[in-house]
């Protein structure tokens, strides 16, 4: 199973993240449209690292049963008190509103899972499935 | 931190974004686009994008509030060569395409903007000069 690393220490990290999980989809033979939207939310999950914790660290990994890609973002930052509230959830979604962060990698993506404790940190881990 | 060259081009200005860029370089770059339509009274912003294949919701945004802001100094923006992928994806994402002028590449996007400013000129006239529309034949 094949894995890959990036650390988040500084803002051109974000660029290299997401370029690298375009890179690691591509691998895996994901078509351009969701290499497109794995990269976008990834782009939007480390920038969220970079802007709230400073550091921390993106992992890409192949999954099976389903096949896909499994993208972790893991840093030792501030965490989120209000899960929910980040998620978007209880929020309307009208038409034209612009999901940034952890409501926009959501919707770009067939799975997400959010643990945090604040204090402590945050894991986002984001899937897709190879289709 | 590289930054995006503004070319002059009949009283137009046109930017290329060759590269995936960070989020400090495109926040410069607003700020240079709306300066140098106060410098130079351009009417008119053509932004090409046909380089990106990877455009996030902080790009997105930032592009959308330059053209906003340009508006507010009188300036048109027109964004050219949004990549297929990165349209979906950001029809997924929420994002409203209705303010937006684009085309699909730097020649119809001139056109585009020609075409905006030359209404806008002729709705000018009409309000200042009472009868002038019928003065034109």
């Amino acid at each position: 199973m094949t894995t890959s690393r990036i650390e988040i220490r500084e803002e051109g990290d974000i660029v290299e993240a997401r370029r690298a999980v375009r890179d690691f989809t591509k691998e895996m033979g994901f078509g351009i449209v969701d290499q497109t939207k794995v990269a976008t939310a990834a782009s939007e999950l480390a920038r969220n690292i970079y802007r709230y914790a400073k550091t921390g660290e993106v992992i890409m990994e192949e999954v099976e049963h389903p096949r896909g890609v499994k993208v972790t973002f893991r840093d030792r930052g501030p965490g989120i008190t209000d899960i929910g509230r980040a998620l978007g959830e209880g929020y309307s979604t009208t038409a034209g509103s612009l999901g940034m962060g952890l409501p926009g990698a959501k919707r770009l993506m067939d799975e997400m899972t959010v643990e945090s404790e604040p204090g402590k940190g945050t894991t986002v881990t984001i899937l897709k499935h190879l289709s | 931190m590289d930054k995006v060259p503004i070319l002059k081009l009949y009283g137009y200005l046109l930017i290329s974004i060759q590269t995936d860029i960070h989020d400090l370089t495109i926040q410069a770059l607003q700020e240079d686009i709306l300066t140098t339509i106060r410098n130079t009274g351009a009417r008119g912003v053509l932004i090409d994008i046909s380089a990106l294949d990877i455009v996030d919701s902080f790009m997105a945004r930032t592009l959308r509030d330059t053209v906003l802001m340009a508006r507010l100094l009188g300036a048109y923006v027109v964004i050219t060569g949004i990549q297929p992928a990165v349209a979906i994806t950001l029809v997924d994402l929420g994002l409203n395409p209705e303010y937006l002028y684009t085309a699909t590449d730097v020649n119809a996007g001139f056109e585009l903007l020609h075409d905006l400013v030359a209404d806008e000129d002729s709705r000018r006239y009409e309000e200042e000069v009472p009868g002038y529309d019928d003065q034109q034949d």
